[in-house]
């Protein structure tokens, strides 16, 4: 893959070229191409100079990071206490089923991924699923077809 | 200096001194993993724990990681520590069967039974994070790192893959307690994390002795002429 040097220099700069906001950066990074290409890591670790195992050490402990390209919709189904309780594993189930992808992994088309997170913060809400930052509540598995649809046809 | 008793016998240590070394100076018995002498302590493995009684306050720690302080009275084989200790063994041998080290403690501290499931994609490898930091620290290379965490952290080099600055060195071979990197040299090549390595050739007897590249390193950080050190230290 191909990275913009310039883009990344920008979003290093920005962060004041400081190893101590390799996070920031990764994350800026991550917004920026939906997911952290090698190459990005290695150009980040050289300007910052650390040793790029210490640079993938970070990229792969974040769950909110990720070094394979990213759908063009990320799905974030809940699983927090509340949410598993409340059915969470049976959305994740219907979205894996519809989608046919499994859970952190993306669809052959590129169209969604699909995640899990432990607890999104609005638990009377559950099961919670989140869909490119926007928050369906009280989900059920009727209502993530519609969700799928939605942004099928929307995108 | 600092005077505290270990199992009731009266020892000294200077300040800021942990209490590991003390006791293993003065011949007590604590086991320990992810402690090594040229690296000092990482408080990883939790084997070393010891019971440390101050005042009428009584807690479990690690001794490799708690510095020493005058009166505390600490036992290094009271019946919680050998509870804890066990707990942390029964764990870790279920995490790596395969680690001949684990087996023969779990035997020692009377491990009978492990209640949990065990393992069997962590190779021997229990995180002590000995072979990273003698890669860094020592050798200066940082080839290696942890990935991931949890369930799935183990130790690797950057994105799976063999690694641009390892030299095959071997020191995190050396280093690492259970005996989980693989390396093999077979016809004048090493392969190690994934990589072959070729290896120097003496001039003099023709044996094979060291990874080029880690030649080549010493070369570059001693300045000593490659030449020299292609010689093997039995010709030099
Ligand atoms: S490979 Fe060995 S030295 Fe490295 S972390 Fe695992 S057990 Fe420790
Ligand atoms: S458990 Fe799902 S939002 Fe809290
Ligand atoms: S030797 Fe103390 S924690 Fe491992």
């Amino acid at each position: 893959m191909d990275i913009d040097k310039k883009k990344l220099d920008t979003i290093i700069k920005k962060n004041g070229g400081e190893r101590n906001r390799i996070l920031a950066i990764y994350q800026d990074i991550q917004s920026e191409y939906r997911y952290l290409p090698k190459e990005a890591v290695q150009y980040v670790c050289g300007r910052l100079d650390i040793p790029l195992v210490k640079g993938f050490e970070v990229a792969t402990f974040y769950k909110a990071l990720s070094l394979k390209p990213k759908g063009k919709h990320s799905v974030c189904v809940c699983l927090g206490t509340a949410c598993h309780l409340k059915g969470g594993p049976a959305i994740l189930e219907t979205f894996e089923r519809e989608l046919k992808v499994k859970r952190d992994d993306t669809t052959e088309d590129g169209m969604f991924s699909v995640d899990t997170v432990n607890c999104l913060g609005a638990c009377a809400l559950a099961p919670l699923v989140r869909v490119d930052g926007k928050d369906f509540g009280k989900t059920s598995p009727p209502t993530v077809k519609k969700i799928i649809k939605e942004f099928k046809h929307g995108a | 200096m600092i005077e505290f008793t270990i199992d009731g016998k009266k020892v000294k240590a200077t300040e800021g001194e942990f209490i590991l070394p003390v006791a293993l100076r003065e011949g007590f018995d604590i086991p320990t993993l992810c402690h090594h002498e040229a690296l000092g302590s990482d408080g990883r493995c939790r084997i070393c724990v010891v019971e440390v009684k101050r005042g009428s306050r009584k807690r479990i720690v690690t001794s490799c990681l708690y510095p020493v302080a005058d009166g505390i009275e600490v036992s290094t084989n009271a019946p919680d520590v050998m509870l804890v200790r066990k707990s942390v063994l029964e764990l870790l041998y279920a995490r790596c069967p395969e680690a001949e080290v684990l087996g023969h403690l779990a035997k020692k501290y009377g491990v009978e039974n492990v209640r949990y499931s065990k393992d069997h994609d962590k190779g021997k490898c229990i995180l002590c994070n000995i072979c990273i930091r003698a890669c860094a620290e020592i050798v200066g290379v940082s080839a290696l790192g942890f990935s991931g965490k949890g369930m799935s952290k183990k130790v690797t080099t950057p994105f799976d893959e063999p690694s641009d600055t390892c030299i095959a060195c071997g020191a995190c071979v050396v280093a690492c307690p259970t005996g989980h990197i693989f390396m093999k040299d077979d016809k004048g090549v090493r392969t190690i994390w994934k990589k072959k390595f070729p290896l120097a050739q003496c001039p003099e007897c023709s044996r094979f002795h060291a990874p080029v590249e880690q030649l080549q390193y010493i070369s570059k950080v001693t300045n000593v002429p490659l030449e020299t050190l292609m010689v093997c230290q039995d010709c030099r």
